[in-house]
């Protein structure tokens, strides 16, 4: 169509210039082969504005967590501090109890995770392989258990857990997740329920005939090829759990009783409190809570999260792919 | 899939053996039923006996003295009081719908542009995913907190405080507050799109190129693709993207709902407690089902022209189908009536 147009005006000019505007336009507005210099300027330049966008809160956060109470109020400094200070992370670790928290953190997400782990793959296993009367319904059931928000079940089992005496334990968070209804559970089994449905059902067959009853064939056959699948459930399981803080403030923490439980993100939330204990406790030595004090806190209490995504990056990022949510 | 193929393989052995077919039908039936027992287990103790007992709840007044529960029988008194005379609840749940309503389709298209433009031919594309999934990692109640208490949450370079004066000076204050809040808290509310910009892309990465190709040989521009062949590919995707934002912003720890609904379950005061409590999560509850179904409901409501013509012509059959048996049976009556008179003239 360029062509055409270029062709239609009747120029004076040589041929060569011709070709030369004829390049240009090319390089601007692309060709079918490839896209033109204008439209990859655009998005480059909107993906990097917006992505700085997304970073800033975490920027700001890291450079306030450096400074001191007059870099705060001084108008003039605006990112770097005057002098990178880390006596803000150590009252903020000092506060939350950093090194307790940090483990019993760990030890509920992971805890939890692996209950998630073996309650979801066996259930999504069961949706994906077997026919059995009422499976829709209980198709239906999952997906409502996921879009109906906990606040409907949470006083009744409340009641419950406490009488059976198991409020302000793991327990209480182990149950649930062991059952297939822990944390956005229906996700994972949805996940595995995928996954399971793309094993080729001949291979099953197959140590069918050779004699394998089946548990044998999940065990030896669909558990093995689903890797990719518990990769992306441990990873989100993890993380949501460990960021979830209204549920195991109530269940595992305790909101009326303190039972020692507790986790980064509740230390986070109950951050001023914690504070004000601590440094009345310490006495003179604590400065008074400030900006650059709570964003070392949050920063310390995502720092753990942070450094599992680096690491772990690839899997992370390609685990919406390899879980095959979205179909062939 | 497995349907398809049980049925493709049924045939081949029902030939020789009909009756074993039953048994190993029965049996698979059993083994799943036994995959899915810590499932059923679970939706009775977790979700069937709470759900009654909440209801339960919430028809009571329920006060903890140290003897037990105390349950006094109320109605729907717990509600009427919530709705009519406390003061935090209806403004908060007014609020929560309006800014849903807002953010949740901000999220969803921006989590859309996001993934189109990744899905361009660039380079570092792996390291612009790792920075827009970023967020997935840090989105948690206190956090997110923290960081709106500070103003980090809002885009500097936007002269946000212009925007909501203009629009509170427009809008009645009841709706212009959550407005502004959407704003003010811009860049927190565009950090919920991590998983989404992920189901989006390698949604649109599974759209058959083939597709493009052949609109493109029929003259159709970019444009023209975009609206007819990637969002009615992608539109699933779109709807679980819908219900899964609503489903995240319901249960998250920034929502002033659900701490008022903790606070009213461990409040000292007679007339609330667990049963007041309930009667909130009913309403919340009943709130956040009607959004997902609006969101889920607006997007499934279009249906294929194939499919609408079809049953276009299939009401029309119908329709005929009617009429001509009421003429039938008209004719019938009229034949009686006549044959009658003619009966009576002949008489």
């Amino acid at each position: 169509m360029q062509r055409n147009m270029q062709s239609s005006k009747p120029r004076l000019s040589p041929e060569e210039r011709q070709i030369r505007v004829d390049k240009f336009k090319k390089f601007m507005m692309g060709s079918k082969e490839k896209d033109g210099f204008l439209k990859m300027f655009l998005i480059y330049s909107l993906l990097i504005c917006i992505g700085f966008i997304y970073v800033y809160p975490i920027l700001y956060m890291i450079s306030s967590s450096f400074m001191s109470l007059d870099d705060l109020l001084d108008s003039s400094i605006k990112w770097l501090p005057s002098s990178f200070r880390l006596s803000n992370y150590l009252q903020a670790a000092k506060s939350m109890d950093y090194g307790r928290s940090l483990w019993q953190s760990v030890v509920i997400a992971g805890v939890t995770t692996l209950c998630n782990l073996i309650s979801c793959s066996v259930i999504g296993y069961g949706l994906a392989s077997f026919n059995f009367p009422g499976k829709k319904v209980a198709f239906g059931l999952i997906i409502l258990t996921f879009v109906l928000p906990s606040q409907i079940t949470m006083i009744p089992t409340y009641v419950l857990y406490s009488n059976m005496k198991i409020l302000g334990t793991l327990w209480a968070f182990i149950l649930p997740a062991l059952t297939g209804m822990g944390i956005n559970a229906p996700i994972f089994i949805l996940i595995f329920w995928q996954f399971f449905r793309q094993v080729p059902r001949v291979l099953v067959e197959a140590a069918h005939i050779d004699g394998a009853g089946y548990f044998k064939s999940f065990f030896r056959i669909s558990l093995p090829s689903a890797v990719p699948a518990f990769i992306t459930v441990a990873l989100f399981s993890f993380v949501w759990y460990w960021n979830e803080s209204y549920l195991t403030e109530l269940y595992v923490h305790g909101v009326m009783t303190e039972s020692g439980w507790t986790t980064l993100i509740i230390q986070l939330s109950n951050f001023q409190a914690n504070y004000s204990t601590y440094a009345q406790s310490t006495g003179a030595g604590a400065t008074s809570l400030n900006e650059s004090i709570s964003m070392a806190g949050t920063l310390l209490s995502v720092l753990p999260l942070m450094i599992m995504y680096f690491v772990l990056q690839r899997y992370f990022v390609e685990s919406v792919d390899r879980s095959g949510i979205t179909g062939e | 899939m497995t349907k398809k193929e049980t049925t493709q393989s049924k045939p081949k052995k029902e030939k020789k053996v009909h009756i074993r077919m039953g048994s190993l039908e029965r049996r698979e039936a059993l083994a799943g039923l036994t995959f899915m027992i810590p499932w059923f287990i679970g939706a009775a103790v977790f979700l069937a006996y709470p759900l009654i007992t909440s209801f339960w709840y919430a028809l009571n007044n329920i006060r903890i003295t140290p003897m037990g529960k105390t349950f006094r029988f109320l109605g729907y008194g717990n509600f009427t009081q919530i709705l009519l005379s406390d003061q935090q609840f209806l403004p908060d749940l007014v609020d929560y719908i309006i800014s849903t309503l807002i953010s949740v389709p901000v999220i969803v298209v921006f989590a859309l542009l996001i993934a189109m433009m990744l899905n361009q031919k660039i380079k570092l594309k792996g390291f612009f995913r790792l920075i827009f999934f970023l967020p997935v990692i840090i989105v948690s109640g206190p956090i997110l907190g923290m960081l709106n208490g500070q103003n980090a949450g809002s885009i500097s370079a936007l002269d946000t405080q212009a925007i909501t004066q203009a629009i509170s000076s427009v809008l009645p204050a009841i709706v212009a507050k959550p407005i502004g809040d959407v704003f003010s808290n811009m860049v927190t509310i565009l950090w919920y799109s991590g998983v989404q910009i992920l189901i989006f892309l390698s949604a649109l990465q599974k759209i058959n190129s083939s597709m493009y190709e052949a609109a493109r040989i029929d003259g159709a521009s970019d444009w023209e693709c975009f609206w007819k062949i990637t969002l009615p590919t992608i539109k699933p995707m779109i709807v679980l993207n819908l219900v899964y934002t609503t489903v995240f912003i319901s249960n998250n720890d920034q929502n002033a709902i659900i701490v008022l609904i903790k606070a009213a379950m461990f409040s000292g005061t007679s007339e609330k407690g667990y049963g007041y409590a309930a009667a909130m999560a009913w309403l919340y509850s009943l709130v956040v089902l009607l959004l997902v179904g609006l969101f889920a409901g607006v997007m499934l409501i279009r249906k294929d022209p194939y499919e609408q013509e079809v049953k276009k012509a299939k009401r029309d059959m119908k329709k005929e189908k009617r009429q001509l048996k009421r003429m039938r049976r008209r004719q019938a009556r009229n034949a009686k009536k006549y044959a009658k008179l003619e009966t009576k003239t002949v008489a």
